[in-house]
């Protein structure tokens, strides 16, 4: 949809901004004309019916229920146009993607960290590749912030104790602003930063300037250093539930329910272990509440999602046959889209060897892994 | 713009000795002294109580604001701090919503006016209208203790955990503050609804209530049924601020989020507690100066209580962007976008009723006209946010602040000040100067939409509410907030002008008779100032709400009251 380019409206460089821009336009058709025929309509009768003499007194109104029904239904009935539109709107905006760059994103008094799947860190700018959706994973370390870029017209709060996500497809190249939109304490208004979005080469170039561990790598570190390893053996069964392909799949709890093990769930085992407990375990995990970042707890959800069942294919990135989404250049493998769509092509059982490596000397490497590892492994 | 001129026959003015005394005893002139007004259980002198309390407030509210346009002139934070700033704009928030906007018609003008309009002697519990005044006064000694102390900076909206674990300013006492000031709501509300029930006069009936009892009962069905939720919320933060129990912090074991779930039950609704008896004012007025009576009487009547009803099933739509589940999201929004209708229907009535009127520019008028065009854009810029898809982008940021001022300063502050104007003779029984009076309400319009309008555009652009600063590299967006503190200035003016010559009229204005515009409620049929019991004789409506009648029938005070002395004055005379 090209909609042409209106004076104080933010920029267009995300796939939905020009879908809102239309929902906005309609609403604001709406606005103007209604607010107009209200204000001539006053103005009109105050002029034509004043007072012309001191003691006129006019005739009473009678009423008139034709009027009342067409002025009750008529405003329903384009409410209800708009609570549509916007809501359909609203999914697009909310329903994330499956397969996309994804990046976890951290918001802390004042200043917004983000971690890019192939290591890379960034405080207040943030890089991305024009043309592939990117999907942020976010939580904060203190109180709630708002994770908001005008530009692509997307906001979503970011809650601590939660995930919450955003997803965007930028199609424009440009520095974008990026706010925290939560009133967040003092330095509320010094939260901000920049989108710099980037043609895929120039992208390319960037991840491969440096960068640290990758998230999975960074989490399997941790996994060893915490001591989570000890009675979640990759390689038995320990004291705790082995980890291997537990990430997305419904685990059978000690009540009898069962529930997914996504982020939120593998987050609470984390933090509350005994919140809800998989079944045939006792309840002797100590919390880690306290003694983990929030970023740590996400590298750790990321690692554990790198011990993706060899089964499950869905969830690990496998997707080789499908083409990825928009994604642009040429040098795009199709299966690292979960990873890092845009970087050379590496056989993906190579990647696991090369990222496993540590794993497999402790004995947990057997499975496959989804994140793309890195040269510097 | 032709003033009326002299009514025909128009009796001539009172002896000139006379006027700096009113030749009968009323309620102001019934008793002299600081105790007959301290311990006065008089509903009148209740109101004139809250009214100069209140006025203090709205005051220092203003200035709060005028500090925050000033900062926002240029995009560094260089007036003050930004600590200062955060402490501006919640000061701000909380001095004008609860010490101003909440009580302001209801307990000025409606605490004057319910026993007045339904022929009754005083409220149901004089003692307990007192109590909510010194409820009230404590509320705000406590919240200015707070703010002497070094204030607080949470916004007004208390978002935990910000305010119960992070924050180090004075949130617990501020929030007592808030606390104490819900009971003073609680019992005016309550002492409304009694009254409404058990004290109108023998032949009024529910649809001969003037619309503005319609919009006040609606409005005391949101106090009494909202303030308990807000109480215990700030329970609830100051538990686990002072005591560690967690409720709402994460860490502690608490959800953020049912915090602002908990918050907006009360604040949504708080809305309508500002806007409804506003809507009341703007029935009477158009009604009175256009001396026509209300199109579509029912349906403005019960679209108040669709309005009170609705309005506590939409406080999810403070929280699109927050979390909440989609599905909740679609519901909240689909009542919201319910809630429209009313208003909607409202808007209509008040149009056509003018259709065919004989429609006077008195000031009250103005602002009414003012009122009906402003509280349409406030509303209908509702529906950006009402629309969860647009939603997510406006939220948070100017359009925001914008469409609220809309429809809390474009909506209910004209609606309260055109009140004050077109009930200021029967408060006072003097008549404010007309021609100031018009002047200030063009000002306060011009200044109101060009403080106000330029924020629509500066949301749309996407800058951020509460921000000290904003980014530099946006040239439009500081030639909007540049035009947004010119406007403010404009308006700060508008709004000094009649503070200053309600205060000259209230010994030089000319007397004002006993029904000027005239109008058909019961308050026009007593004197003015009314005498302490209101009316002599309790009267007896055997007419239908609006009912007009001549002019020259209309100006007699009729209703046995003993005094049969000419109406004092015209409105407008010339002399």
């Amino acid at each position: 949809m090209q909609l042409p380019s209106v004076p104080f409206m933010a920029e267009r460089a995300s796939t939905v901004a020009g879908q809102y821009d239309a929902l906005y336009g309609y609403i604001a058709a709406i606005t103007i004309f209604f607010s107009g025929l209200v204000a001539v309509l006053i103005f009109y009768f105050a002029v034509k019916f004043r007072r012309r003499h001191p003691l006129e007194i006019p005739r009473p109104n009678a009423g008139s229920l034709t009027l009342e029904t067409m002025w009750t239904v008529v405003p329903f009935i384009i409410a209800m146009t708009i609570f549509a539109w916007g809501s359909s709107l609203y999914f697009t905006l909310y329903r994330q993607p499956k397969e996309a760059i994804e990046i976890f994103v951290v918001g802390k008094q004042w200043m917004w960290k983000f971690q890019h799947t192939e290591g890379q860190r960034e405080i207040n700018e943030l890089h991305v590749p024009v043309g592939s959706r990117v999907k942020l994973t976010m939580t904060t370390e203190d109180v709630i912030h708002a994770f908001a870029v005008p530009a692509f017209r997307i906001r979503s709060d970011v809650v601590p104790g939660r995930y919450t996500y955003a997803w965007f497809e930028a199609t424009k190249t440009g520095r974008y602003h990026l706010f925290c939109t939560e009133y967040c304490g003092t330095n509320h208004s010094g939260m901000n930063g920049f989108v710099e979005v980037m043609d895929p080469t120039a992208y390319q170039t960037w991840l491969a300037g440096g960068g640290s561990d990758s998230p999975a790598a960074a989490g399997e570190t941790l996994f060893q250093s915490t001591g989570c390893a000890t009675c979640h053996r990759l390689d038995a069964q320990g004291r705790g539930p082995n980890l291997n392909g537990v990430y997305g799949k419904p685990q059978q709890l000690d009540d009898g329910t069962t529930v997914t093990a996504d982020d939120a769930y593998v987050r609470e085992s984390i933090l509350n272990p005994r919140a809800r407990t998989v079944a045939g375990f006792q309840q002797i995990m100590p919390t880690y509440q306290g003694q983990l970042s929030e970023e740590q707890i996400l590298q750790l959800i990321a690692y554990i999602r790198s011990l993706g069942a060899p089964d499950a294919g869905a969830t690990t990135g496998s997707r080789s046959q499908t083409p990825a989404t928009d994604t642009t250049t040429g040098t795009v493998a199709p299966d690292s889209q979960r990873s890092n769509p845009l970087s050379p092509t590496q056989p993906r059982a190579n990647a696991n060897s090369n990222a496993r490596t540590e794993v497999n000397a402790t004995g947990g490497g057997a499975t496959p892994a989804r994140t793309g590892g890195n040269s510097n492994q | 713009m032709n003033p009326p001129s002299l009514p025909e026959g128009a009796p001539t003015p009172r002896p000139t000795e006379s006027r700096v005394r009113f030749a009968h005893t009323n309620y102001i002139n019934a008793h002299y002294g600081i105790k007959s007004w301290l311990l006065t259980k008089d509903h009148k002198r209740i109101a004139l109580l809250y009214l100069g309390s209140i006025s203090l407030f709205f005051a220092l509210g203003g200035v709060y604001a005028m500090m925050i346009r000033l900062e926002l002139l240029t995009p560094a934070s260089d007036l003050v701090q930004p600590m200062t700033y955060n402490k501006l704009f919640t000061q701000h928030g909380i001095i004008m919503i609860f010490l101003f906007l909440i009580p302001s018609i209801p307990a000025v003008l409606g605490n004057f006016l319910v026993p007045l309009m339904i022929g009754a002697k005083d409220l149901a519990f004089p003692r307990i209208n007192l109590l909510s005044w010194y409820l009230y006064m404590i509320a705000a000694v406590i919240v200015v203790w707070a703010l002497l102390n070094g204030g607080v900076d949470t916004g007004w909206t208390f978002y935990t955990p910000y305010s119960t674990t992070f924050s180090n300013s004075y949130v617990v006492a501020t929030g007592l503050g808030i606390f104490v000031n819900g009971f003073s709501s609680i019992l005016t509300g309550l002492n409304f609804i009694v009254t409404i029930h058990t004290m109108r006069a023998p032949g009024m009936t529910w649809f001969r209530l003037p619309l503005f009892i319609w919009s006040h009962y609606a409005t005391s069905l949101i106090m009494i049924l909202g303030t308990p939720v807000i109480a215990i919320t700030i329970l609830l933060v100051a538990f686990e601020r002072i005591a560690h129990i967690g409720i709402f912090d994460p860490r502690l074991g608490g959800d953020p989020v049912l915090f602002q779930h908990f918050f907006w039950f009360y604040s949504h609704p708080a809305v309508y507690i500002m806007i409804l008896p506003s809507m009341g004012v703007v029935s009477e007025i158009v009604s009175t100066h256009s001396r026509k009576n209300i199109f579509g009487y029912t349906f403005v009547a019960f679209s108040s209580l669709a309005i009170a009803v609705f309005g506590f099933l939409v406080w999810g739509h403070h929280l699109f962007t927050s979390s909440q589940s989609v599905y909740a999201g679609m519901i909240f929004s689909i009542i919201s976008f319910t809630v429209a209708i009313p208003s909607a229907v409202k808007v209509f009535n008040w149009t056509a009723t003018l259709y065919k009127g004989s429609i006077s520019y008195d000031t009250p008028m103005l602002y009414a006209m003012g009122f009906i065009g402003l509280f349409t854009i406030g509303g209908l810029t509702g529906l950006f946010l009402a629309s969860l898809g647009t939603d997510v982008h406006l939220t948070d940021t100017y359009f925001i602040v914008a469409h609220f001022h809309y429809i809390m300063v474009g909506g209910a502050l004209m609606g309260y000040l055109g009140g004050l104007h077109n009930w200021w003779p029967k408060i006072t029984g003097r008549m404010y100067p007309e021609g100031w009076g018009r002047f200030s309400a063009l000002v306060i319009f011009v200044g109101f939409n060009l403080t106000f309008f330029p924020q629509f555009l500066l949301g749309t652009l996407g800058m951020p509410r509460r921000y000290a600063a904003y980014p530099a590299d946006e040239p439009v967006w500081q030639v909007l907030n540049v035009m947004s503190t010119a406007g403010a200035s404009i308006l700060a003016v508008g709004l000094i002008i009649p503070g200053i010559y309600f205060i000259w009229s209230m010994r030089y204005g000319k007397f004002a008779p006993a029904n000027p515009w005239p109008a058909t409620g019961l308050e026009w049929r007593t004197l003015s100032p009314p005498p302490t019991e209101n009316f002599a004789v309790t009267p007896i409506v055997t007419w239908e709400a609006y009912e007009y009648r001549p002019v020259e029938e209309m100006r007699v005070i009729g209703v046995g009251d003993g005094d049969t002395s000419p109406p004092v004055q015209p409105a407008h005379g010339t002399t």
